[in-house]
């Protein structure tokens, strides 16, 4: 065992571990603060692999942006400082598929590569990576942008206030109401 | 280095991210189990990245960025649901999500005019009297 292996075997048992207390854990807070653990592992666990960009966009990206939000989402729902029982279903199926999912990828992939051994290929540094983005993968990069707008678009329009609401709630209640229903509109 | 360990990392992530899916009621926390899965799916990109010798060096790399790029989308449009569904229903436990349900007497208060949470548990109140 070399020392990539050891350190990729350290950062793969904090990813799992944090992993189990993501989807274990009765606070909601520390949820989201154990997966930016997982997510730091696994940045480190691509440093290793010579993936370079990836782990730094791992780090801006999920740590500094999606748990972020998720946190947010968190506090914007109320939800209690303590811990909290109702947060599971009972849970064998989700075990028994869960588990059996997890197992049957391990032994295919244990079966797949056993205790072989590959030499690391040049660093995966921002200039070789965006050689490849704007040279092999344009037409995907250009989609994704495309994707992205029109998720932002999506979450707007998700976001409007007057949605769930009966379209002639204004009607029968007179101009009070409807001046509020368009502020709420604005707003 | 032996590709197996960050395979296997993958292996058992993935396997969490679909109990998390399965197990848990808060939608947040169904959202955070799915990035576990995507996390799983990306370090199964970059490992192959170093086994496999493609013909385009560094593929799994670019598209381990495609796959970030897509969570981030996700993210933002699943936390516009979940924000939305609590504002209409005060609750986001995804298995108290009606499927079946005509919204029009869910909402038909008096406190349909006033934006925020609480109009949505002042109007469920309301209907089930």
């Amino acid at each position: 065992m070399t020392g990539a292996d050891v350190l990729l075997l350290a950062l793969g048992a904090v990813a799992v571990g944090a992993g189990v207390l993501v989807v274990a854990t009765k606070h909601l807070v520390r949820a989201g603060l154990y997966l930016v653990l997982c997510l730091g592992a696994l940045a480190g666990d691509y440093l290793v692999l010579t993936a370079e960009l990836v782990a730094w966009v791992q780090v801006l990206i999920y740590v500094g942006a999606v748990v972020v939000l998720l946190l947010f989402a968190v506090m914007l729902t109320r939800a209690p400082i303590g811990a909290s029982d109702d947060l599971d279903r009972p849970g064998w199926p989700a075990a028994l598929i869960g588990g059996g999912s997890g197992l049957g990828l391990a032994v295919l992939l244990v079966d797949a590569y056993r205790w072989s051994r590959v030499e690391l290929p040049a660093a995966g540094t921002a200039e070789r990576l965006g050689e490849q983005v704007f040279r092999a993968w344009v037409l995907p990069f250009e989609v994704l942008s495309v994707l992205l707008l029109a998720a932002l678009v999506g979450a707007i329009v998700l976001s409007r206030p007057e949605i769930g609401r009966r379209p002639d709630a204004a009607t029968p209640a007179g101009p009070v109401a409807g001046a509020a229903v368009d502020e709420g509109g604005r707003g | 280095m032996r590709p197996v360990i960050p395979y296997l990392t993958a292996a058992f992530l993935f396997g969490l991210g679909v109990y998390g899916v399965l197990r848990r009621r808060n939608a947040v926390l169904v959202l955070m189990a799915v990035e576990l899965m995507l996390n799983a799916v990306n370090l199964v990109l970059v490992t192959a990245d170093t086994t496999a010798r493609a013909a385009l060096p560094h593929g799994g790399q670019v598209f381990a960025l495609f796959v970030i790029v897509l969570a981030a989308a996700e993210i933002g449009v699943g936390l516009a649901i979940v924000l939305q569904l609590y504002r209409m229903r005060a609750s986001v436990a995804v298995d108290e999500v009606p499927l079946a349900e005509p919204p029009a007497p869910v909402l038909a208060g008096t406190g349909a005019d006033r934006p925020g949470p609480d109009t949505g548990a002042a109007d469920r109140t309301e209907g089930q009297r």
